[in-house]
């Protein structure tokens, strides 16, 4: 209890929040690395998963191709990525984006292959063109599921940047590898801690954006529908704003 | 008009949905296609708007051959009920009937005036057109379904087992509003099947298929009733179980009446028989019918 005490002191010393790099400024770093990565990932992962989901065509190959990205080592990666291009952002991007890959993929083609197949067929016999399909039928009903795809990269992302600050890189990482290097416990446990406090608020934010992405009816349609209450309610005001949208 | 030409469909596995189909459908009557799993209905249906296009031969549809039509313009001029309505979940009412003409470039306030319009006609209430599909029966569902194909207002709709998934007492309210609808509206209606009773209340014509696509026989229910092509049709319309045989039941008959049942003991009619002598070989025996049964069997 101590050493937690004595960690928590420590990232509430002000001066640890003042003075040149500290760690706000370890954070935000943190945090914008993470999210290049996130964003790269999911600018890859994310049409690829969809056409996947969409065509129901290479679900076999991202299979294999994210369990390799999956097995590789990523510490040996980065060595290696930094032998090759130097100590910089770049291989430390590289292997974070191959990291983050994988669940994005697994999140885009699970939550377009759980939309209701009638549906689709539905949507196709009305007329509707495959690009109509995919975006107002497809994403909208699969929302969840890729928001669901979106946290498990983001977690993954911002716990393992931790391990980039081995190679002289800022970030939160830097107090595990000082507290290490120092045998200074109390920082390393510190560093930790703020790792593991980001990676839980990005992942509730994200969270709360997965339940209110969930469209409305299909929301309805989860409650019990035998409910005499839900049945007879008016709809709700933002029902309405919806239907006047589109 | 749709005519079928020698048309086959071979999937790439080797099955032969359909072998060498070749048939009209009038214009402006109801058609079923009937027949159990596996004789090719619903496929066929699916070639009039292209969700199937056919291995060889040609689907015309008023003499224009529609495999020269881009799929996307030719599904948005043809209406399409599904079996389980086929719904997005995640529009209200109002907005799944809209779908097609909002696709078609109407303004929103026009697409839902019209949309409310269709609720009318086919008989839902208005208050529901802001709910999800989630929050209506499988009746009111179909009832949108049905409002959704016809929203365009287009000369042909096609319906694919629309009332299998709804139960009795609603499946016969369903058919009689299509007929009621047919009326007014006076589609081509292509119209898919298993239920042989279904088939002869809602077909001026009536295609029985069996097994690859093939026509066993085809044309007004009365004469399919009358005269079985074979002993495929018999068995399909129940005629040699003796199922829309009707016999007098004594038990059940009080006064004057004589109460018919049919072979499943179901009642379906009262005969008058004055003194307890049935008028035999009156011109016009005095009937009442006291369910819809005998409308459904033709010949009873």
């Amino acid at each position: 209890m101590n050493l937690f005490g004595g960690a928590f002191a420590w990232i509430l010393d002000p001066a640890h929040w003042s003075a040149g790099p500290d760690i706000s400024g370890h954070l935000l770093e943190h945090l914008a690395v993470s999210g290049l990565c996130v964003l790269i990932a999911v600018a890859i992962a994310l049409p690829i998963g969809i056409g996947i989901g969409h065509s129901g065509r290479g679900r076999g190959a991202a299979i294999l191709i994210s369990n390799i990205a999956r097995a590789l080592p990523t510490l040996g990666l980065l060595s290696i990525l930094i032998l090759l291009f130097g100590i910089g952002l770049l291989p430390i991007t590289v292997v974070l984006v191959i990291l983050a890959i994988p669940p994005m993929l697994a999140g885009a083609y699970a939550g377009v292959e759980s939309v209701d197949r009638q549906t689709i067929d539905a949507a196709r016999a009305l007329g509707m063109t495959e690009w109509q399909i995919v975006l107002r039928v497809e994403i909208p009903l699969a929302l969840p599921l890729l928001i669901g795809g979106l946290r498990a990269t983001a977690l993954q992302v911002i716990a393992t940047l931790g391990i980039a600050s081995a190679f002289a890189f800022g970030g939160l990482g830097i107090y595990l590898i000082n507290g290490l290097a120092q045998a200074d416990f109390v920082q390393l446990l510190a560093g930790a801690i703020l790792i593991t406090a980001l990676a839980l608020v990005v992942d509730g934010l994200l969270a709360a954006v997965q339940r209110l992405v969930v469209p409305h009816g299909v929301a309805l349609g989860r409650s019990n529908p035998n409910d005499p209450q839900k049945r007879a309610r008016a709809p709700r005001p933002r029902a309405v704003q919806e239907g006047m949208q589109s | 008009m749709i005519e079928f030409r020698e048309v086959s469909k071979t999937y790439p596995d080797g099955t032969r949905a359909v072998e060498d189909f070749s048939l009209v459908i009038p214009a402006r009557r109801i058609t079923v296609l009937v027949g159990s799993s596996g004789s090719g209905k619903t496929t066929l249906m699916r070639m009039i708007n292209r969700m199937v296009d056919p291995s060889s031969g040609t689907v015309e549809i008023d003499g224009r051959d529609i495999s020269k039509i881009e799929p996307v313009r030719l599904r948005r001029g043809i209406g399409y009920v599904m079996q389980n309505s086929g719904l997005l979940p995640h529009r209200t009412v109002a907005e799944n009937i809209a779908t097609v003409p909002r696709l078609s470039g109407v303004s929103r306030a026009d697409a839902r005036k019209r949309a409310l319009a269709m609720m009318d006609t086919v008989g839902l209430v208005r208050t529901l057109a802001d709910r999800y599909p989630s929050q209506l029966s499988g009746g009111q569902q179909q009832r949108v379904g049905v409002a959704r194909g016809l929203a365009i207002d287009p000369n042909i709709l096609l319906m694919d087992e629309p009332f299998s998934a709804v139960d009795p007492i609603v499946r016969a309210e369903l058919q009689q509003e299509v007929l009621r609808l047919q009326k007014e509206l006076a589609k081509t209606i292509v119209f898919v099947s298993h239920d042989i009773d279904e088939a002869f209340l809602l077909g001026d014509e009536v295609v029985v298929l069996e097994q690859g696509g093939r026509i066993v026989q085809q044309g007004a229910p009365e004469q399919i009733l009358a005269e079985p092509a074979n002993d495929f049709v018999a068995t399909f319309i129940g005629a040699d179980r003796g199922k829309r045989r009707l016999t007098i039941s004594d038990a059940a008959s009080r006064g004057d009446d004589r109460v018919l049942v049919d072979a499943g003991g179901y009642p379906v009619g009262v005969i008058a028989a004055p003194g307890g002598r049935l008028a035999v070989g009156h011109p016009s025996p005095k009937s009442r019918s006291i369910s819809n049964k005998t409308d459904q069997a033709g010949d009873a």
